[in-house]
């Protein structure tokens, strides 16, 4: 076969597949999937009782305030940015990523206990004093970052150490405080595949939605 | 290292391994079935998609001008390969730079650069899917769909297309027919598995969606706004699985809740990247008619598999301790892990996505114990803990002809595989692929930049693990896997990027080209040789004896090529956490 | 052959010939040392690349012990740098030697032989009949293809001829170690052939020669013993480009080393890098290689058998069917009687009694195995008049066998004929004397043909006395042979000229896998394309002409010495003491040559384990993986010493496996695997471990 035949052959088959799995095959599933699974196909977005937008089910937030469950620590801050000064342009598109801190790393250990340093750009604030001062007991979830850095989980073990400092803040009593985390809990697939997480960003809006 | 663990803990860690378990008795399960229906679609046997697919099919071989009955000897079909795969990465090139003209581009963004363009033109044709890049800061939804969605099908058939001409070849058969076996991968398997996979991940709660990203103010603090990234995730998460291709929609891969929401998510991608090298296997036992070998193979890698998840999760569950003595307990190391996949289906995700090459990550592996960084470096060097698509098996069947080559001797005869002899030819184009590739595109490149660290690397981890780094990223673009050890200066506008993007790209191709074409050699080689008839003094190749000499061979050959490296990286990281940092 | 070395088991040694030629050994050694700094010359050393790379590493780390900071300032005190560098150079240099020895006297163990060959070449002065029918002197080295030459009594053969005149013996112990001389006679195909070199112990003979000056047997022999035209055979060439390969990964490893380190701040020396790569690539087998195939080829030759490829010696291995010729290789050749079964109302000892009359004068070993079965049955020659059997010949007249009336006997005094021969004959001769044939008689014979014998008719005059029963005689542990050779994966098909009845006997007492009868040497050409058609790789023994094409289509065609040219040219390999039943041994040869390359290579790369275990943690102590060094190993300079010297001693540790080859067992394919992956597989991974420790403990560094 002389090579032209072959380069020939190669270009049209390139353009006939093309057709069908960059063409065909995404249009007709996007047209399906918003017919008949609008609510995910969407991003399942998640709506306060104003009805207006203030997040994803999917994605979490970052929650640093004694009254609210604290989220976990992200590289990116949930790929949230003051819109006035968004010089990266997080908002534009939105952002994930982790720290990819290796297990030997000092910069883990800093982040974690926090460093002094003369410079105050160089200082770090530190997860443990944080979770310290708030009278959190540690867990592992909340002094590791995410991965995607937008993970909306925490474990039930990270959300029962904060019961106590949100009833009080809160004044609620701690009881309606664990119904809230029951009713937010994400649990296993078929109670066998993953790990459950209390989904941190529905069970603040369930606790702000209480008022 | 270890505290005392309470009842309690030890629930949450049965609970972990029988994830574990139940996942992989899934895997076993599907084999059968799954490689029993890839072998009647390439012996041309009746299946129950013949009547969809075989219209759609003869149109495009019409359009195409391709004759399915034409037979190709082995450098034609590696000419077809080569051919089609130039005229693919010049389309996507041309997408990827002319993006900021092209429309589904919500975001408004420009070309990337010239080199990034180039390093993911190369890493997605070579089905490596590398990313130097953002994918929600970089690329447009025309650039995803069209461009890297198009790679995602065509570099996993073209994967399929080699191993299937090679165990035909192995087999005495005639090659086959490039363009058609690669129309029928995609018809017959990526296809179809990919729609009801779709479906099932927006049930699960994947987006799938035109509209570009909603900004909204966060529940907290009203001042701060969350952006949220949506795009056409679904169809292209699917594939992007089980093409083995790995190249995720988002930058974070499958550990956005995006592209993997939830367990079930989980499940579905782990068989998704899994099963087709699994049960490629066993299509070579049922077109070799000798299933037993192909269980005995299967059972070899399978061994290696779970011994390595096992050493993963081990290190994973126990945790980083430097941070356990913070915590006051031994935790689970979640640095770079999501809740929701835990230490255990992390470390599983984690072995399977470099085992087969697949690259897609659900936990950040740089951040893996060095138990785990061991493990994934061994897969990224071994290549054959299910390996790629379809040049997984390909390299499995070819680790046998060269543990018969260096121990068959032993019986006496002049070596021979399925009756075939092996000779200069077939000992030059497997030691050379299996021994000689990865060292020139993993070792040479890595020595390089470590030699630079500081004009090249831009690393981000000190000592050890700088040097895992480093070398993962080369043996990722050699394996044509593409996950990272991450952490490096590789994405513009780094001072290091294109370096970064310039050699890995050399070692994309390298890896992935120069195994190929001499996979098919080395194929239409044995498919011409005259069988020699089997005797009792023939070395038997289906026995546990034999698969077990292999895996021998496998090991010593591997651990021999990259002990240094193991050595300098994660296992003296190891020794270094161990005695407290 | 040397009781180490390891041979099939033998069970009719008594009948086997296992002379070689008488080879001087003494100054093997001697020479082999001297040979092994002569292979130091990089012309010869490149060609084997292995060895090779050893070779300028020894340069390299020569260089940094001259000068310690040649290749870059070195932190370490320069004087303890050199010793160490010195000492790693000095083991290096051992090491190629080493390798060269090997290969040395394996070769020396060959030119011994060829010596010994050409001591009976030297130049003869040759009587050459010239063209005007005159006789003229010349020197044997002036001989031509087609020319004629006298010799006689006492004289050497000046070249390879054929005989064109005259009947004389021929003394060929020269090659062949058989001191019982030959008889040379024109145009018998077999007898006809000379070879240049032997000497006429008889009368004169007229040769016409057949090869030109340096083409002859002896000459071919002594290029082939010598190794001088000695090529890679290609599993050779396969293994040689796997080392190469494995050379270069390792190549790329120790290369790629120097900047890890660095990076992580654990810097090694040259000359360590060197030493590792030494340690790493596969010089045990890269050293030895070499040395086990010449040293196949000189196994065969020690069993008499010239071998003229290694190639051949390799195919012998692979051999998937044996044809063998039912006489002289399966059977002695000779059929004896066995039983006398009488007709006509005779007794067996009347049979006996007129068969032993009729083989008075019965030269024959069937004629001799006659009256041996009669006299063991107690029969005597009373019935014509008593006496011994000396008395009786006196008074009787033989009748020879003739072709024309295919049968022999004795006329006995008193007109008593008895005759024994073909049954036809007999039956005519019965006739012709007004005897009858009974019904019982055509039974008697048939039953004989069934079982496999040959059937002869005897009687006396017009009375048919019965059937002598002549059996063919397999030789004795054939059988087990067959077995071995079927658990081996060999078949083996017997060729006869023999009717299907006697041939299916026969194969199933000897136990061959196939048989065909009646077969013509135009069969046997058939029967190699068939199997070959099917893969399969054939030996065959040949000797006359019309075997030649089929030696030729032969994987493996070994030719008696005994035969023709024609056979010797066409076959690959010729076996001096003409014993067919060697084909047997050959296969077992061809398959210990292939276990111990196989054998050898496992051993070197398993003992790379070690190695690394032994290098890697001691130099890279600093970066914190000192308890890898699960050996406990003194020092980094210890661990590498020890490492390296072992690597040094296993090649001339080895040598004599190299040389002898690798115990064989006719063993199934998998039995072999097993035992062999178990005994160099793990073997090679542990052994290694236990010396290097030693080592460790001895060396006081």
């Amino acid at each position: 076969m002389n090579p032209i035949r072959e380069i020939t052959k190669a270009i049209r088959a390139t353009l006939v597949l093309w057709l069908l799995v960059a063409v065909i095959y995404p249009f007709a599933m996007l047209a399906i999937s918003q017919a008949a699974f609008s609510y995910q196909a969407n991003g399942s977005p998640l709506k306060n009782p104003q009805g207006q937008t203030i997040g994803s089910a999917l994605i979490g937030q970052p929650f640093t305030s004694d009254r609210y469950f604290n989220s976990r620590p992200s590289s990116t801050s949930y790929s949230t940015a003051d819109p006035n000064q968004d010089t990266a342009g997080i908002l534009k598109t939105g952002v994930s990523g982790a720290t990819n801190l290796a297990p030997s790393n000092p910069a883990l250990l800093d982040r974690i206990n926090g460093k002094t340093d003369p410079d105050p750009k160089k200082a770090i604030a530190g997860d443990l004093p944080r979770l310290q001062k708030a009278g959190i007991k540690p867990t592992a979830d909340l002094l590791y970052t995410s991965g995607s850095s937008l993970d909306p989980h925490i474990t039930p073990e990270a959300a029962r150490a904060q019961v106590q400092r949100i009833s009080a803040a809160r004044n609620l009593p701690t009881n309606r405080v664990e119904l809230l985390i029951v009713q937010n809990t994400d649990d296993r697939f078929l109670g066998i595949f993953g790990e459950p997480g209390i989904n941190v960003l529905k069970l603040n809006l369930a606790l702000d939605n209480l008022r | 290292m270890l505290a005392h663990r309470t009842d309690e803990e030890y629930r949450i860690m049965l609970q972990g391994w029988l994830q574990i378990g139940l996942t992989l008795a899934l895997i076993v399960a599907i084999t059968p079935i799954f490689g029993g229906y890839i072998a009647r679609v390439y012996l041309g046997q009746k299946t129950l998609l013949d009547r969809v697919f075989q219209p759609i099919e003869r149109l495009m071989f019409r359009l195409s001008g391709v004759k399915p009955e034409t037979q190709m000897n082995g450098w034609q079909y590696a000419r077809a390969i080569l051919y089609s795969n130039l005229a693919m990465a010049i389309l996507l090139f041309a997408i990827l730079m002319l993006q900021g003209v092209l429309p589904l581009n919500p975001t408004g963004l420009g070309a990337p650069t010239w080199d990034t363009a180039l390093h993911t033109t190369i890493s997605f044709i070579t089905n490596t899917n590398q990313q130097h890049y953002s994918g929600e800061t970089t690329l447009s939804y025309f650039s995803q769909i069209l461009g890297l969605g198009f790679m995602f099908f065509t570099s996993a058939a073209t994967g399929i297309a080699v191993a299937i001409a090679f165990i035909r070849g192995l087999t005495g058969r005639p090659l086959g027919n490039f363009y058609v076996d690669l129309t029928q991968a995609i018809t017959r398997i990526l296809l179809p598995i990919s729609i009801v996979g779709t479906l099932l991940l927006v049930a699960a709660g994947v987006p799938e969606t035109l509209s570009g990203p909603i900004v909204v103010p966060t529940l907290e603090d009203p001042n701060l706004r969350q952006a949220i990234a949506l795009g056409p995730v679904a169809h292209f998460e699917i594939i992007k699985q089980l093409g083995e291709n790995g190249g995720g929609f988002f930058a974070i891969n499958s550990a956005h809740p995006f592209e993997n929401p939830n367990g079930f998510s989980n499940l579905i991608q782990t068989l998704a990247m899994i099963s087709i090298p699994t049960s490629m296997i066993y299509t070579y036992g049922v077109i070799a008619n000798n299933r037993k070998q192909a269980w005995l193979v299967f059972g070899m890698v399978f061994i290696i598999y779970v011994g390595f998840i096992i050493v993963t999760a081990i290190g994973e569950y126990q945790g980083n301790p430097l941070v356990n003595s913070i915590l006051g307990s031994a935790q689970p190391n979640l640095e770079g892990k999501e809740v929701r996949f835990g230490w255990a289906q992390s470390a599983l995700f984690a072995v399977t996505t470099t085992g087969t090459m697949t690259g897609a990550v659900n936990s950040m592996h740089d951040s893996f114990m060095p138990t785990g960084g061991f493990v994934l470096l061994s897969n990224l060097f071994l290549q054959i803990i299910w390996g790629g698509q379809g040049t997984g098996t390909a390299y499995l069947f070819s680790y046998l002809i060269l543990a018969v080559f260096v121990t068959g001797l032993m019986v006496g005869r002049t070596p021979e595989f399925l009756g075939r002899k092996i000779e200069k030819s077939e000992v030059v184009l497997t030691s050379f692929l299996l021994l000689l590739v990865h060292p020139l595109f993993v070792l040479i490149p890595g020595a390089i930049a470590l030699a630079f660290p500081d004009q090249l690397a831009g690393i981000s981890n000190p000592g050890f693990h700088g040097l895992a780094q480093v070398m993962y990223e080369y043996a990722s673009a050699t394996a044509n896997n593409g996950s990272g050890f991450e952490g490096l200066a590789d994405s513009q506008p780094a001072p290091t990027a294109l370096w970064w993007n310039l050699s890995t790209s050399l070692s994309l191709l390298g890896g992935r080209y120069i195994p190929i074409v001499a996979l098919l050699i080395l194929a239409d080689g044995m498919s011409r040789k005259q069988p020699v008839p089997f005797t009792t003094g023939t070395l038997r190749t289906d026995t546990i004896l034999f698969t077990s000499v292999t895996a021998g061979v496998i090991l010593i050959m591997g651990a021999l090529t990259f002990f240094p490296i193991l050595a300098l990286g994660p296992i003296a990281e190891g020794f270094l956490l161990a005695k407290g940092g | 052959m040397k009781s180490t070395t390891s041979q099939p088991p033998q069970p009719d040694d008594t009948t086997r010939k296992r002379r070689s030629p008488k080879a001087d050994t003494s100054g093997l050694y001697k020479s082999a040392v001297r040979d092994a700094f002569v292979k130091l010359d990089p012309r010869v050393a490149v060609g084997n690349p292995v060895m090779f790379l050893v070779w300028v590493g020894t340069i390299v780390t020569l260089l940094v012990t001259i000068d310690p900071n040649i290749f870059g300032t070195v932190d370490a005190d320069p004087n303890r740098q050199r010793l160490l560098n010195g000492l790693i150079t000095i083991i290096l240099f051992f090491t190629v030697i080493f390798a060269n020895f090997a290969e040395a006297v394996a070769e020396g163990r060959g030119k011994a032989q060829a010596d010994t060959l050409r001591s009976s070449r030297s130049d003869t002065i040759a009587r050459k009949v010239l063209p005007d029918g005159s006789i003229g002197q010349v020197s044997s080295t002036e001989l031509r293809k087609g020319d004629r030459v006298k010799v006689a009594l006492g004289e050497t053969i000046p070249a390879d001829g054929e005989v064109v005149a005259g009947v004389a013996s021929v003394d060929e112990s020269a090659i062949t170690g058989e001191s019982a001389p030959v008889l040379k006679q024109p145009g018998t195909d077999i007898a006809s052939s000379v070879t240049g070199g032997t000497r006429v112990v008889s009368d004169e003979l007229t040769i016409q020669i057949t090869a030109d000056p340096g083409q002859g047997f002896i000459d071919r022999m002594i290029a082939l013993v010598e190794g001088a035209k000695r090529s890679k055979t290609p599993n050779e060439i396969a293994l040689t480009v796997f080392l190469a390969v494995l050379t270069q990964v390792f190549l790329i490893v120790v290369a790629t080393l120097s900047p890890l380190a660095n990076y992580v701040r654990t810097p090694i020396s040259i000359a360590i890098l060197v030493a590792l790569l030494v340690a790493l690539i596969p010089t045990t087998i890269g050293g030895l290689l070499s040395a086990i195939g010449i040293a196949g080829m000189n196994r065969v030759s020690q069993f008499n058998v010239i071998a003229t490829s290694g190639r051949a010696v390799e195919a012998c291995g692979d051999v998937n069917t044996l044809i063998l010729d039912k006489t002289g290789t399966i059977t002695l050749g000779n059929r004896l009687a066995d039983e006398f079964i009488p007709v006509n109302g005779h007794s067996v000892q009347e049979v006996a009694a007129v068969a032993l009359a009729g083989s008075l004068f019965d030269e024959t070993p069937e004629g001799k195995s006659i009256v041996q079965l009669a006299e063991k049955l107690g029969a005597n020659l009373d019935f014509v008049g008593g006496g011994t059997l000396d008395e009786m010949r006196a008074r009787s007249e033989g009748v020879d066998f003739s072709a024309r009336t295919r049968m022999s006997g004795t006329d006995l005094p008193n007109d008593i004929e008895i005759r024994k021969g073909a049954i036809d004959a007999i039956r005519g001769f019965v006739r012709s004397r007004g005897g009858n044939i009974p019904d019982e008689f055509d039974a008697a014979y048939e039953r004989v043909s069934r079982l496999g014998g040959t059937p002869l008719g005897i009687c006396q005059n017009g009375d048919l006395y019965g059937v002598i029963y002549l059996k063919d005689v397999v030789k004795a542990g054939l059988r087990e042979r067959f077995d071995q050779l079927r658990r081996m994966g060999v078949r083996t098909i017997m060729l006869t000229g023999d009717n299907r009845i006697t041939a299916s006997v026969i194969a199933q007492e000897a136990g061959v896998d196939d048989f065909i009868a009646e077969a013509t040497p135009e069969d046997k050409i058939d029967v190699i394309k068939r199997e070959q058609s099917e893969g399969k790789l054939v030996a065959m023994t040949g000797d006359g002409t019309n075997d030649a094409p089929a030696l030729a289509q032969a994987n493996v065609g070994v030719a008696m010495n005994s035969g023709t040219q024609a056979a010797k040219e066409a076959a690959n390999m010729v076996d001096l003491d003409s014993d067919p039943t060697k084909l047997i041994d050959l296969v077992a040869i061809g398959k210990q040559l292939l276990i111990t390359r196989g054998a050898l290579t496992t051993f070197s790369i398993a003992n790379d384990i070690a190695k690394y275990f032994a290098i890697i943690p001691t130099i890279f102590a600093a970066a914190g993986i000192g308890a890898l060094n699960i050996m406990g190993l003194k020092n980094p300079q210890s661990a590498i010493l020890a490492a390296l010297i072992y690597n040094a001693l296993i090649i001339p540790a080895l040598i004599p496996l190299a040389l002898n080859g690798v115990k064989f067992r006719p063993l199934t394919a998998d039995q072999l695997l097993q035992r062999n992956i178990l005994l160099y597989g793990l073997g090679g991974v542990i052994a290694p471990f236990i010396a290097i420790k030693i080592i460790d403990v001895l060396i006081p560094i």
